[in-house]
């Protein structure tokens, strides 16, 4: 893996409410290489929480407060420029690309030796000679690998994960949780984790924020 | 840009339904300059009730609306509620888009001739059952009171309402509502009645009036299937505004505003219907009547829509007998040669009328899917929810197309517009747009955003990922989106025949126009040509994506 910029993810002050009703308020700053766990029932407002840093914000929530990576203000930017890499309970592969598409499509357009990388990044995780078949044809865990590296191979700043593993029975629960966070400490990114289970707060050995 | 969709797709709807009622309405009170109607009066209107047989026309008009409406959609949700999860269910499901995809006139003339005296039922049961040797001199089609009017209609109706309803049936996830009603006892068809039928109907509300206002204001298949003397109140208007007497042309005015009258006077009659039977079925919903009526009902749900699928798939394989039929002596049920010699002769004429087909069909059906795809895209990211004024969309089916067509062509004339092929294909537009729409918009709404905000995450600006993601993503429905409206634009007859002014020949203005003849072997020809085009869509929107999509599992389903 290349070099990542090590900035921080600052959450200053941010308050999420729906039709007056507040449902959360953070404020918190997480650093490079760290895992931040916000926890909380179903309903708490995680996932808005992450929409909200994301740029994905549906209208219905009322939002105030500030998102910094660094020196950025991420509020400004569209979605596309924050640098957000997200990581969600299903694997969300495009179904029309290939496995190798899948890798190119998050690969920034000026890099070179694409083919390399794209290599390169399945043998990490065990799928080599995968990039041309077809998404539908892969187990459960070899998805959410392929997810991990689409994501990683994007250059993310900072990284969201919702409910990555909930979907995932239990051996492979662990396995694959271990490799999501042994990468991203890996790649020194910050990272904000929201899920309602503990073992997933637990193996990512940060600071938890319960919610609700 | 974007933003403008919303209201360019509204106004292009709107506006020239709203020119053309306003230029119906203006000469028939005797107001049209041009035409030297100076003057306001009610001459046009004592003129149109002095028509010997007008009351005639309006209730055979009137009445085919309501009939044929109440009998398809009887059949329809008998069928929805008694064939859940049988091999019925499965085929007919299959059978639905194709048997939408015919044109109505073609539906017609296959239904004609399946039940005129010398038709294939005819033969079917005689000599042996009716000792007929000749045809009997019976006045079947054509029929004085529209009997064979509204049953050609009901066989189209049935699978619009069909598809309709198998759209707006997932989101009501019935499989738990049946599971808990049968759970406390309730049959499968009564369960299906009392627990999924009430939240269904206002789903498709809209859809029914149309076909209601469609029905009681049809040409085409009036032409074909209703009476002649008098004809339907639509028929009655098309031949007086083609009167070379100018009186006649502000009669007809008056006769169009009659029509809307006609169709808004079925619509609330149905409305009242609607009322009286909550009213009448309130106590019944909850009387806790679990099995009362099971047996015979599912046995009318079963048999009625399969007769009707079947009557449809007959029709059309008569047109292709009589269009490939050689000598065929009456009582004989085949005839005794097959030959080509129709299609063969038809070719050279087929040519340019199939050009027209075509060149209309593609161009409008683009334009539409182009709009339709900004309006959603632009509601998907301006997050808008889907606003009351889509009704709108409505408009254009819910209005009468004989009352607004005419008008609509004094509006485009005093802007210099002469009838010519691009104004067919702006008033195909008209019909073509709301259809896209409706087949495009549930499946372009319920996409997962994660799929894009994953794409955008990724750094992909929200411009490509609508093309590189969403597109592809949408590629099926899109191609099926995409069928419907060619099926709708080739199966237009009175756009074409009026906004052309009849120099714009398509197949359907052509197989239509052969209806006052009586060569069957070239109708046949004809109308098959008019039924095959659009299913040849309907197979390419199927077939293309697994071809091009064979190696993308998730993607071929």
């Amino acid at each position: 893996m290349s070099v990542y910029s090590t900035d921080q993810l600052r959450l200053e002050k941010i308050h999420i409410a729906q039709t007056g009703h507040e449902l959360l308020a953070v404020d918190t700053t997480i650093y490079p290489g760290e895992v931040l766990t916000v926890m909380g029932p179903s309903g708490s407002g995680k996932s808005t929480l992450l929409a909200y840093i994301a740029g994905f914000l549906d209208p219905v929530f009322s939002a105030s407060g500030g998102v910094w990576l660094g020196e950025r203000d991420l509020l400004s930017l569209p979605a596309e420029e924050r640098g957000i890499g997200l990581l969600f309970q299903d694997p969300l592969l495009f179904p029309h690309l290939s496995v190798g598409g899948n890798l190119r499509f998050g690969l920034p357009r000026r890099i070179r030796d694409k083919r390399q990388q794209v290599t390169s990044a399945l043998e990490q995780v065990g799928l080599a000679g995968f990039e041309e078949r077809d998404p539908a044809t892969l187990s459960g865990g070899q998805k959410a690998r392929v997810a991990l590296m689409r994501l990683l191979l994007s250059k993310p700043r900072a990284v969201l994960l919702d409910e990555p593993f909930s979907k995932l029975d239990t051996a492979l629960r662990q396995e694959t949780r271990a490799l999501v966070f042994s990468q991203l400490r890996e790649a020194g990114l910050p990272a904000l984790l929201v899920t309602h289970d503990h073992a997933d707060a637990d193996a990512a050995g940060g600071r938890v924020i319960e919610l609700g | 840009m974007l933003r403008l969709a919303p209201a360019l797709v509204i106004t292009l709807l709107v506006v020239p339904v709203g020119a053309g009622l306003a230029m119906v309405l203006l000469p028939a009170f005797g107001y049209l300059p041009v035409l030297g109607g100076h003057s306001v009066s009610f001459a046009p209107w004592q003129m149109l009730f002095a028509q010997p047989g007008l009351s005639r026309s309006v209730a055979v008009s009137f009445a085919s609306g309501l009939v044929s409406t109440a009998i398809a959609f009887s059949i329809v949700v008998l069928f929805l509620a008694a064939s859940r999860g049988t091999w019925l269910d499965r085929g007919i499901r299959r059978l639905v888009s194709p048997l939408l995809a015919i044109p109505h006139a073609a539906m017609a003339f296959g239904f004609a001739f399946l039940i005129a005296p010398s038709g294939l039922m005819a033969r079917l049961i005689s000599p042996s059952l009716t000792g007929w040797e000749r045809p009997p001199d019976a006045l079947i089609i054509n029929d004085p009171w529209g009997l064979s009017l509204m049953a050609g209609l009901v066989l189209k109706e049935v699978p619009f309402l069909l598809l309709m309803s198998l759209a707006a049936l997932p989101q009501l996830k019935v499989d738990k509502r049946l599971m808990l009603a049968r759970s406390l006892g309730y049959a499968p068809t009564i369960a299906w009645l009392k627990t999924v039928l009430p939240s269904l109907y206002p789903l498709i509300r809209l859809p029914i009036y149309a076909v209601i206002a469609y029905a009681t204001s049809v040409v085409d298949m009036a032409l074909i299937l209703g009476p002649r003397l008098p004809p339907t109140l639509s028929v009655s208007i098309l031949s007086w505004f083609n009167d070379p007497d100018i009186t006649r042309r502000f009669m007809a005015s008056a006769a169009a505003v009659l029509q809307l009258g006609v169709t808004l006077a079925a619509l609330l009659c149905w409305w009242l219907l609607e009322q009286l039977i909550r009213l009448l079925t309130r106590n019944w919903l909850i009387n806790g009547s679990r099995q009362r009526g099971e047996i015979a009902l599912r046995l009318i749900g079963r048999s009625a829509l399969l007769l009707s699928s079947v009557t449809a798939v007959a029709a059309l394989v008569g047109l292709g007998l009589f269009s490939l039929a050689g000598f065929w002596r009456f009582p004989e049920l085949l005839p005794q040669m097959l030959t080509l010699d129709h299609w063969q002769r038809s070719g050279p004429m087929l040519a340019k009328p199939l050009l027209n087909t075509a060149l209309i069909g593609l161009i409008s059906t683009t334009l539409a899917t182009a709009l339709v795809l900004a309006t959603l895209e632009n509601e998907y990211r301006q997050q808008l929810t889907p606003k009351r004024t889509l009704w709108l969309l409505y408009l254009p089916l819910l209005v009468p197309q004989i009352a607004f067509l005419f008008g609509l062509i004094v509006a485009a004339e005093s802007l210099g517009i002469r009838p010519q092929l691009s104004l067919v294909i702006a008033g195909h537009l008209l019909f073509v747009l709301p259809y896209v729409y409706l087949s495009l918009a549930e499946t372009y709404r319920r996409l997962d955003p994660r799929w894009l905000q994953v794409a955008r995450s990724l750094g992909v600006s929200r411009n490509a990922a609508f093309w590189r993601i969403r597109l592809p993503l949408l590629f099926a429905p899109l191609l099926t989106a995409f069928a419907v409206g060619l099926a709708i634009s080739i199966g237009q007859y009175l756009p074409t025949q009026l906004l052309g002014a009849g120099r714009v020949t398509t197949v359907t203005t052509e197989a239509v126009a052969l209806a006052s003849g009586s060569n069957r072997r070239l109708i046949g020809v004809w109308a098959l040509v008019q039924a095959g085009l659009p299913l040849i869509g309907f197979m390419l929107a199927l077939t293309l994506p697994r071809l091009l999509g064979s190696r993308r599992r998730e993607l071929a389903t």
